[in-house]
């Protein structure tokens, strides 16, 4: 199983990779509604996008509240 | 009328198949506007039907198939007329939507969805109406109604019901939560998951081949397959209607208009 950092890192890849923004712009404690400029409906894709590459269902309740990379790497950690 | 272009929805036959395209922007919310268009292509089919047989209903629109009702008319429907009249006008749009979907649910053509990101509340409830629904991986659904104090209005729960196990209709309902195509796929909701952007051309090739079946004899299988829940259709417009008319649901709908919370699908 990945370690919280692996996977920290591994969604921190993938947004930026969905989104199309440079990684380095992006860090774990970052507030990815502000930080991508995106709305709920496009946190879902990211998610649908997370949860097809960690082979995982992730409750969209699971994430109210949750803004940054951090806990949404948690969140998934949790189901891994 | 073979072909038609109009503001939230467009048809055309191509290939024996009559391809129905969502154009609304945002996300082809569903609304008076595209109710009519829909009431208009519903007038249509039997003619269209002549010349075809499948139907693919598909998004033209990037955030996905279709976000649902159209809850922003909706709360202005409420706010801006007496409650009765409001409460009547809501009872007209239901009975009205419904008459379409019974008309693409019981139509004989064999009838496919091709479905890409959101597949929400009434947008799910039009896939339902399909025999197939071919998903592409960025798919996603969901049934966020109850988080507004609603149950689906468009026939959703009844379709749901007949094709889905309770225990997974109980899930998806009582939790609103939303779901991708692994899970789509897994509950027997989606027949096929395709790459990213290939939903339409998976839904051409499938209506190609149905293209090679006898006509009458697919539509008695059916007609026999897929039986249509009438009595529990006409249950549910009473039971939203009823909802409607709680002060909550006003609140609700008020609250998530008027949101400016990044994530308003998430009370």
């Amino acid at each position: 199983m990945p370690t919280q950092q692996q996977t920290t890192d591994e969604v921190l890849d993938l947004a930026a990779a969905h989104f199309k923004v440079p990684r380095e712009s992006l860090s774990a404690d970052d507030d990815f509604f502000k930080k991508l400029g995106i709305d709920s409906l496009q946190a879902l894709s990211m998610l649908t996008r997370l949860e097809q590459h960690f082979n995982v269902e992730l409750p969209d309740y699971e994430l109210q509240g949750v803004s940054d990379f951090r806990t949404l790497a948690e969140r998934i950690q949790s189901r891994l | 009328m073979k072909s038609f272009s109009g503001n939230a929805i467009s048809w055309e036959v191509r290939d024996g198949a009559i391809e129905v395209a969502l154009h609304r922007e945002p996300a082809n919310e569903i609304g008076t506007q595209s109710l009519e268009e829909f009431e208009r292509l519903a007038s249509a089919l039997p003619v269209l039907e002549e010349s075809a047989h499948a139907l693919i209903i598909y998004s033209k629109m990037s955030p996905g198939f279709s976000a649902g009702g159209d809850l922003r008319e909706l709360h202005r429907r409420i706010g801006e007329t007496e409650r009765q009249a409001a409460l009547a006008g809501i009872r007209d749009f239901h009975q009205r939507i419904h008459r379409v979907m019974n008309v693409l649910d019981a139509s004989p053509l064999t009838t496919i969805a091709a479905v890409h990101g959101i597949v929400f509340g009434g947008g799910l409830e039009l896939a339902l109406t399909c025999d197939l629904i071919i998903a592409d991986k960025t798919a996603r659904f969901c049934f966020p109604e109850l988080r507004l104090g609603l149950i689906p209005g468009f026939g959703g729960i009844p379709r749901l019901k007949r094709d889905l196990g309770n225990a997974v209709v109980r899930d998806l309902l009582l939790t609103g939560r939303s779901f991708n195509t692994t899970k789509a796929q897994q509950i027997g909701l989606v027949s096929q998951v395709v790459a990213e952007g290939e939903a339409l051309r998976a839904a051409r090739a499938t209506a190609a081949q149905l293209g090679k079946f006898d006509r009458t004899t697919a539509a008695a299988a059916k007609k026999f397959i897929k039986p249509i829940p009438y009595d529990e259709l006409r249950q549910e417009i009473e039971i939203v209607i009823e909802l409607y008319s709680r002060p909550a649901v006003q609140a609700a709908l008020k609250k998530f208009v008027e949101s400016t919370d990044a994530q308003p699908y998430l009370p």
